[in-house]
């Protein structure tokens, strides 16, 4: 195997890895309640900008880090509490466009309060490169694989293994059974955009290093992530996973062989290859098929 | 003191007002049917109990004024809602199901006896335990959603229609189902049901309901002494 094939496959890993962060906060807000958080990309922007705040008035990073993912987890259970809420009564489609609301107006707060010059954030992994069989990967692309399969590990524990991940599981399945049986389906929901935020502000972090930071950060990492998000099958961590690392290596092999595609045209790929497999694979590489009966 | 008493209850969807002063009584243990044609709004009375729709009048439970309470805030002080279609959590194992039943219970001893005992009963569902209950038949849910609301150990258990949909066969298997449950747990009930010789086969009492009205009430012996009821519910 040549030694630029193998380069360009580490390196569509590396960047699956941060698409991938992204996807499983969409996963778990659309585990959680149904719907997909076209905002989840600004409000990881927001919270990343939170950390380097805190960072630039002297808080270690790894500390401003873990402060922000617990503001944020509070701030996502307050936009659910105070602005999609008003909005779950009607068509599922009204809390969607909502979203998209949101991700306009989080996008503009970040550009109004930290403004729109990049700048440079702390990277949680030390600086430099490890020799894998002749390519080069960063400690910090090795950092954020590992982050990111504790965290699906995390994630898979918390919806096979426990009682909460149960009662999100049952509210996002059917709402009205869940409040028959006693589930405070309003509180569950909080909990999921809360989850789902605090991911959103480790995707951040962990994305941040690599790319710089500005209101934009996360625009095309979400179309990525929601294309990842929905091949894996929008109810699977670890599908979105696979997904998002398939897309960055796809990605980054057809961007180098395929000449008419560039490095412009990128973005393209991950999206013709959603519309393929979603044409023979309409739930996604691990979604359930629906089979219901009446 | 009744267990469930719902005292001049209306309800509305919107500005439309559906139920225009409802009584009924439940006793401890009892059982109590509601009986009516489609739309009579049957399915509204026990959403009223529920805390589902915009309720006037008075419902009590235990005594308690539970009139304005939300959902799941019913569903704590033990009243169970086995809702019309059922409402199978679809994307969720039989097992799973169940568990969404007990959510509520702090003793995980008695739901883990409890869900055995409630396998022993069902055999057919023992067996697809780990199956989703999307892939069950239209019986196998029905009985999935009285196990469901089983599992929360309730006072008290609504049924909404549960022959809805089911072969005569079928539906009497759900019948005989309930009317065991019934036997071991001692709950009382609220039965909704348009074939008056179904429910008849475990409440002792019932009213009937037409356009949000109460239009009769009586015990078994006396509604089925009427050539009305007879006409309108057995199918002549
Ligand atoms: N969600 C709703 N919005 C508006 N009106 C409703 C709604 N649900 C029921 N209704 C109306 O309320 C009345 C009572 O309906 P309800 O569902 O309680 O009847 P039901 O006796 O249960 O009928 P069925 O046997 O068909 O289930 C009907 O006129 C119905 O059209
Ligand atoms: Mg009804």
């Amino acid at each position: 195997m040549d030694s630029i094939f193998l380069q360009l496959v580490v390196d569509g890993l590396a960047n699956g890895a941060i698409y991938a962060a992204l996807a499983l906060a969409i996963v778990l807000v659309h585990r959680a309640t149904g719907m997909i958080n076209f905002a989840q990309g600004a409000m990881a922007v927001m919270s990343t900008f939170l950390a380097w705040s805190m960072w630039q008035v002297g808080l270690p990073a790894p500390v401003a880090i873990l402060v922000t993912i617990v503001i944020s987890m509070v701030m996502g259970a307050a936009v659910e509490r105070l602005v999609i809420r008003r909005f779950e009564q009607g068509s599922e489609h009204t809390a969607v466009i909502v979203t998209v609301g949101l991700l306009v107006l989080f996008t503009g707060l970040a550009g109004l309060f930290w403004g729109y010059t990049a700048v440079e954030f702390p990277s949680l992994f030390p600086l430099g490169t490890l020799n894998i069989a002749g390519a080069f990967v960063s400690y910090q692309s090795l950092g954020n694989i590992a982050v990111l399969l504790l965290v699906v590990l995390g994630l898979q524990l918390l919806f096979k293994k426990t009682k909460l991940g149960l009662a999100l599981r049952a509210v996002a399945d059917n709402p009205e059974s869940s409040s028959l049986s006693g589930i405070p389906v309003g509180n569950l929901l909080m909990v999921g955009w809360g989850l789902a935020a605090a991911l959103g502000a480790l995707a951040g972090a962990l994305i941040a290093p690599k790319v710089f930071l500005d209101p934009h950060m996360l625009d095309q990492v979400l179309v990525y992530a929601l294309a990842a998000a929905i091949l894996g099958g929008l109810n699977s961590p670890l599908g979105a996973v696979v997904a998002a690392m398939l897309i960055g290596v796809v990605e980054n092999l057809a961007g180098h062989y395929i000449t008419i595609i560039g490095d412009d045209l990128k973005i393209a790929v991950p999206l013709i290859a959603m519309f393929i497999i979603l044409l023979v694979r309409p739930q996604g590489l691990f979604g359930q098929k629906e089979v219901v009966r009446v | 003191m009744p267990v469930l008493e719902l005292d001049n209850v209306t309800a509305a969807y919107g500005k439309a007002e559906v139920l225009h002063g409802i009584g009924l009584k439940v006793e401890p243990g009892g059982a109590v049917g509601i009986l009516g044609a489609n739309g009579a709004g049957k399915t509204t009375t026990l959403r009223a109990v529920s805390g589902m729709v915009k309720t006037g009048g008075q419902v009590t439970f235990n005594g308690r004024k539970i009139t304005g309470l939300r959902p799941d805030q019913v569903a704590g002080l033990g009243i169970s809602h086995v809702p019309q279609g059922r409402g199978t959590l679809a994307r969720l194992s039989v097992r799973d199901n169940l568990l969404v039943g007990a959510y509520r219970r702090k003793d995980s001893r008695g739901v883990a006896v409890d869900l055995e005992h409630y396998f022993e009963l069902f055999p057919q569902l023992a067996a697809r335990r780990n199956n989703l209950a999307a892939a069950l038949s239209g019986g196998e849910q029905q009985l999935l959603a009285i196990g469901r609301a089983f599992m929360s150990k309730p006072e008290l258990m609504l049924l909404d229609e549960p022959s809805l949909g089911l072969a005569p066969s079928t539906a009497q298997g759900v019948y005989e189902a309930i009317a065991e449950l019934r036997r071991h747990s001692g709950l009382s009930m609220v039965v909704v049901e348009q074939n008056a010789a179904l429910a008849f086969s475990i409440v002792e009492e019932a009213i009937v309901l037409e356009t949000g009205h109460v239009a009769l009430a009586g015990t078994r012996d006396e509604l089925m002494g009427m050539d009305a009821i007879r006409e309108a519910y057995l199918g002549g």
